[in-house]
């Protein structure tokens, strides 16, 4: 497992904590989802998203004496939630973010539109009836 | 020369179409594709890159907003949900133009209503979603208005915003754009307006279709052109529009691209305690009006897997909770009427693509948390047993109803903590 996948893997299964139950070739698909949405994005905002990325990995090293692929599921929760309340925008900000990310990863794969019971169709009432 | 073909410039178009018989040319320019009917899949992400500019996140200056609008032949009304009501006096009282009278308006109005099939839909067409609405919207003592719809042949996919899949809207790329076309109008797609000079002559950039891209190529080749016109009319939208003047440096007011608003909105949802029809039928069909009088708007709506959860606030388990429950989701829109500042503007980046400026203000807040605060009393109404909504924690149950002046208040909206977005 590359760093970088190591941390995306503890940030997602902290924001969506069904990820962990994804196979291998689903993880493939969140994680294609995400590098196309950052590729679509302006090289400023890349070069945030992985300042930011980097930040919140390492810096719960000064709070935990760990970093945040370490932790346990109970800190990790407990660092995100103080990112995601942060006085400061731009740490909100870049929660949100990585927070939106993580959700278009999980959330576009259309098996798991399936698995919380979404079924619209073309087809609309014809299908249902 | 009409830039733009949404609402504004495919209607145009076709009011123009009559002058090609006298020998008048007359060319739409759309930066976006020409999508044919299989093209709309209904798949999520799939279509939100294909139809709106940022995968229909297009972020604000300060990244705490995120605006949606299409880039296709007939514009945004390819992916709005056909809700098509005449604006009311105090709108177009309110932007002061001068030739713009509402009455005017209004008979205008009336030939588009006619054209594009406005009708109320039948009550046999409405889902639980939208009338768990009416009812607890009724029993909250809210005046709940039915939206006029343009649809022909609804099937009820409930996927109006990726596109209609059945070609059942009646948007410009059913109705004018066709019509203007078939009288000889050009419409030339993929085609991007640079700048436009003084002496009306356009820069214009068409663009290849990528491989595997969804869309028809463009029907002039790829490159740069220059082209002269008589009379342009620019119809790119409130973003599209500004920021094309902008870079164009044609002589125009200091104000321009100043005191802009775009009614900034957030999804709320409720579980209730069985499945509803949500994800199937006309997604919005009814509204609560208090703008004038508590600064917003609510409406129906549902929305697919990934908007939905990013619009809910929260991570972890709780937000899991109720993902897994959307078969048991009510959603309502909350627009706040928000109001021109001298802060909120578009500008352009020094390679000339559009910045939007943009901040809530305390009045807008206050229009967020009194919308919110709605939506919930109309939850509750229709029997939901909890409300999801910027609180803490988010989830407020039926046993809190008496206490929602409590539990959401203006601390719970803060910039940057939940997914405040608009649509153009």
């Amino acid at each position: 497992m590359t760093p970088a996948h190591a941390v995306l893997c503890a940030i997602a299964t902290t924001v969506v904590p069904e990820a962990t139950r994804l196979d291998a070739t689903q993880w493939d698909e969140v994680e294609r989802i995400i590098a196309r949405a950052i590729a679509a994005r302006a090289p400023g905002l890349r070069r945030s998203l992985a300042l930011y990325l980097a930040l919140l990995e390492w810096l719960p090293l000064l709070r935990y004496g760990r970093r945040f692929s370490k932790l346990d599921a109970e800190r990790r929760t407990r660092w995100l939630a103080r990112l995601q309340d942060a006085p400061v925008l731009l740490v909100r900000r870049g929660f949100w973010g990585v927070r939106t990310l993580i959700l278009m990863g999980y959330y576009g794969r259309l098996d798991a539109a399936a698995a919380i019971g979404y079924r619209a169709a073309a087809r609309g009432w014809e299908a249902r009836r | 020369m009409v830039i733009g073909s949404g609402a504004g410039g495919g209607t145009v178009a076709q009011e123009l179409a009559p002058l090609v018989r006298d020998g008048v040319r007359v060319l739409v320019l759309e930066k976006g594709p020409r999508f044919a009917d299989d093209d709309f899949t209904g798949r999520e992400l799939e279509m939100a890159d294909a139809l709106y500019q940022d995968g229909g996140a297009f972020l604000t200056r300060d990244g705490t907003m995120t605006l949606a609008f299409a880039s296709a032949y007939g514009g945004s009304t390819v992916v709005y949900t056909g809700t098509s009501l005449t604006a009311p006096a105090r709108v177009i009282h309110a932007w002061d133009v001068p030739g713009i009278d509402h009455a005017d308006l209004q008979a205008r109005s009336a030939k588009y209503t006619e054209q594009n099939n406005v009708h109320l839909l039948d009550e046999t067409l409405i889902n639980d979603n939208n009338r768990l609405f009416v009812v607890g919207g009724r029993n909250a003592g809210y005046y709940v208005e039915q939206f006029p719809v343009n649809v022909k042949g609804c099937r009820g996919s409930s996927l109006c915003n990726l596109g209609c899949p059945n070609q059942a809207k009646q948007g410009t790329n059913r109705v004018q754009l066709p019509r203007a076309e078939r009288a000889g109008v050009e419409v030339v797609t993929r085609a991007e307006v640079q700048r436009i000079t003084s002496d009306r002559t356009l820069d214009v950039r068409v663009s290849e279709r990528s491989p595997g891209a969804k869309g028809a190529p463009s029907e002039w080749a790829p490159g740069d052109y220059r082209v002269q016109a008589h009379i342009v009319v620019v119809a790119g939208g409130a973003i599209g529009t500004t920021s094309l003047l902008l870079r164009s440096a044609l002589p125009a007011p200091r104000s321009l691209g100043h005191g802009f608003t775009c009614h900034p909105a957030l999804i709320l949802v409720a579980e209730h305690p069985g499945p509803i029809t949500n994800d199937v039928g006309h997604p919005k069909s009814y509204f609560v009006d208090h703008a004038e009088s508590e600064r917003f708007v609510l409406e129906t709506c549902m929305y697919f897997p990934f908007v939905t959860a990013k619009s809910l606030t929260g991570f972890g388990a709780t937000h899991s909770e109720i993902m897994r429950a959307f078969p048991r989701l009510q959603m309502i829109l909350l627009l706040a009427c928000d109001h021109a500042t001298p802060d909120n503007r578009i500008a352009v980046d020094r390679a000339g693509r559009p910045v939007v400026h943009y901040r809530v203000t305390p009045q807008t807040v206050d229009g967020l948390v009194r919308g919110t605060r709605a939506a919930a009393r109309i939850f509750f109404a229709a029997g939901a047993r909890r409300v999801h909504a910027p609180a803490d924690p988010p989830l407020i149950e039926a046993s809190d109803a008496g206490r929602l002046d409590e539990r959401i208040t203006a601390r719970h909206f803060r910039p940057g903590s939940l997914a405040v977005s608009a649509a153009h």
